[in-house]
């Protein structure tokens, strides 16, 4: 299978050292439904006490990787090795994780008490035991002098407590969480955001967490997978994956970025000689992206806030007229659209709100840092670069049907 | 400015005397008929006619004293009791599967639903050429065999409603905490589904305690009550007897159904949809 928008990558960058062995490691994981591949070839690391995210839009596959690692799905091929040991075929009562799931699905018979407690039964450990984890568990969510409630009786980010509480009693080796603050209003989930990242901390333990808020997932993890059409296509440091996203599709999904179509003309020394659309010949760095051979058709991507306003641009960087649209004010800075002519599409920079702002209509010259353009590999060439430009943002990419040859 | 409620809110109260007048003939429709049996039963006389004699409870300690009548009672106890825990535990096991999502859930929904539209008389005579054909002799353990065919669907029903709005998302949690799938069962599921299966119990006991046709044709021997009155109704003067037991049965089913209904209703299943 293709992979999508020219992502041929697994996996690169962030790789863990070495030294430590990895606590979860995911291999080759596949999982069909009927035609389509939920999970495809999935392969990837959690390191021991990591906040490790996994971040695609709904309907990417994360949660049916959560659930093959959790043993609620049986994968088709792959293994799942957690702590060294093989647990691919095993039930989920037999794995060392716990689930926080997305409805929390919290026993409604039972108090909050009893909630977490249910899981300590079938370890067989004592009745003074328990009550004394159960305590410890309260304190932990700060819903002490709580366990006497009954379920109904929460609020929604109380029950979201409870659920991450009952499975943390259990002390499991890997903790996989399914869009836990996906219910709750924005003040709240910000605020558990913080929370969350810091009884991580205070645990220990490591944290598999879904999400389709990159926001989020950039705020709170160590590492991030980034997922698409079931397919890994990058693990990376939030930072790097903002500043370095391996292809387009990840280019495109991270925060804003505007594409421009190019090809390679060629080599000297240490830089590429690229011709990019609308801004002309450009000698970008090697370091900036692969090594292209010449002819090679490429995007050339940058974020909005590398773009500068100025009517002197410095020579040898690529600059553009263009004719401001709208600015929108943002608080913390603002949102500028220009488009170079009436039929080209809009071109998005952000200011520092204390910079001198143009006026819708405005003509203005813009110019960025070669060293700041990110060259992408573009082999899904036809849609995207006609007139030698591309759209800003996939609104809805290709759906291809895939079927699994059964061998 | 004119007296008296405005006209849209006198029009309006026109139009809700006009429903209430309605819904309280409707209602007589239905219930005086029924109503006229404990009414008797409570008559002074052998005759059922109006105007009543005079006010008695002899008929209720006659009845009592009864002793076939009291062997059929205890007859029909036992039937319903063996056909309600019966029907019930396979009525369980169908909506656990149901509820799993299995193909073909639709279809098998409505097949277990369809012996509620079979009339009673058929059943009865297919169940009677069924056991002569094997040579089952009759007994009250071929009535428990046919209450069972007469019970099922009744609670496969309350049952899948019941399970209908369970969360298996809380089956899950269970597993991930480390219950096996039978502890699973009896520590959530079970708790969760318990008044469905109260409700289940009492209402397929009613149907099997209420049945006439399908005891009648196989009960041989054993008769149930229902078989029994009817036996008892040749003769004039054990008719009272009969009013009085009629009212009996009439007052206990009815709490009987109306605690089902009030059980199943328990905990609607929005509680039951993991808290959320």
């Amino acid at each position: 299978m293709d992979a999508p928008a020219g992502c041929t990558v697994t996996a690169t960058g962030g790789e863990l050292n070495m030294t430590s062995p990895a606590l979860l490691e995911v291999r080759n994981l596949t999982k069909a439904f009927q035609c389509r591949l939920a999970v495809d070839n999935a392969g990837f690391t959690i390191a021991p006490g990591e906040f490790f995210s996994l971040l695609g839009p709904s309907g990417c596959g994360k949660t049916t990787l959560l659930r093959l690692i959790g043993g609620f799905t049986v994968a088709d091929t792959g293994n799942i090795h957690i702590d060294g040991e093989d647990v691919t075929g095993r039930p989920p009562e037999k794995r060392p994780v716990n689930t926080v799931f997305q409805s929390y699905a919290i026993f409604p018979h039972l108090n909050v008490a009893e909630n977490i407690a249910y899981g300590l039964r079938s370890e067989g450990i004592a009745a003074g035991e328990r009550e004394k984890r159960v305590t410890e568990a309260l304190h932990l969510i700060s819903l002490s002098g709580y366990g006497r409630r009954r379920p109904h009786e929460l609020s929604g980010g109380e029950r979201q407590r409870v659920a991450l509480a009952r499975a943390l009693v259990k002390r499991p080796k890997l903790l996989l969480l399914d869009e836990p603050l996906g219910a709750l209003d924005k003040h709240l989930r910000e605020s558990m955001q913080t929370e969350l990242r810091q009884i991580q901390r205070e645990v220990g333990i490591a944290f598999l967490f879904v999400t389709h808020d990159q926001e989020e997932a950039l705020a709170m993890s160590d590492r991030i997978a980034v997922m698409q059409h079931g397919r890994i296509l990058q693990v990376d440091y939030p930072k790097k994956l903002y500043e370095r996203p391996n292809c387009l599709a990840v280019a495109s999904f991270i925060g804003n970025m505007n594409f421009f179509a190019g090809h390679i003309i060629g080599r000297e020394h240490d830089d590429l000689i690229v011709e990019i659309g609308p801004m002309g010949r450009a000698r970008v760095p090697v370091s900036t992206g692969e090594h292209f051979p010449p002819g090679s058709q490429v995007v050339a991507a940058i974020r909005p806030e590398k773009f500068m306003i100025s009517r002197d641009s410095p020579p040898g960087e690529p600059s553009l007229d263009a004719r401001v649209l709208s600015a929108i004010f943002l608080g913390d800075r603002t949102q500028i659209k220009v488009a170079i002519s009436e039929a080209a599409p809009v071109i998005t920079i952000t200011a520092p709100t204390t910079a001198q702002i143009p006026s819708a209509a405005e003509h203005i010259r813009i110019w960025c840092r070669t060293s700041d353009l990110l060259l992408l590999r573009n082999e899904a060439a036809s849609p995207w670069t006609r007139d030698g430009w591309l759209p800003r943002k996939r609104t809805k990419p290709p759906c291809k049907q895939v079927t699994l040859s059964r061998e | 400015m004119r007296g008296g409620p405005h006209p849209v809110i006198r029009a309006r109260t026109a139009q809700m005397r006009g429903t209430a007048a309605y819904a309280i003939l409707y209602l007589l429709f239905l219930y005086a008929p029924v109503l006229l049996l404990p009414l008797f039963s409570f008559n002074d006389s052998v005759f059922v006619a109006f105007p009543l004699s005079g006010l008695t409870a002899k008929w209720y300690s006659a009845m009592a004293a009864d002793d076939d009548m009291r062997i059929a009672l205890f007859n029909s106890l036992k039937v319903g009791v063996a056909a309600s825990i019966a029907s019930t535990l396979l009525g369980l096991t169908i909506a656990q599967v149901l509820t799993r999502g299995i193909p073909g859930r639709r279809l098998i929904t409505g097949f277990s639903n369809l012996p509620l539209f079979i009339p009673d008389i058929v059943l009865g005579i297919s169940l009677l050429i069924l056991m002569s054909r094997l040579a089952i002799p009759l007994s009250l353990a071929t009535v428990i065999l046919g209450h069972l065919a007469l019970c099922l669907p009744f609670a496969a029903g309350v049952l899948l409603s019941r399970f209908e709005g369970f969360d298996l998302g809380l089956e899950e949690a269970s597993r991930d905490l480390g219950e096996n799938a039978w502890m699973t069962f009896f520590r959530v599921t079970l708790p969760l589904v318990a008044p469905g299966i109260a409700a289940s119990l009492i209402l397929t006991f009613v149907v099997s305690f209420d049945d006439f046709l399908i005891a009648f044709f196989l009960c041989g021997t054993d008769t149930t009550l229902p078989v029994y009155i009817w036996g008892e109704l040749r003769f004039p003067d054990k008719l009272p007897n009969v009013l009085a037991l009629g009212s009996t049965i009439l007052v206990v089913s009815s709490i009987l159904i109306v605690s089902a209904e009030w059980m199943r209703r328990r905990g609607a299943p929005s509680q039951l949809r993991g808290a959320n």
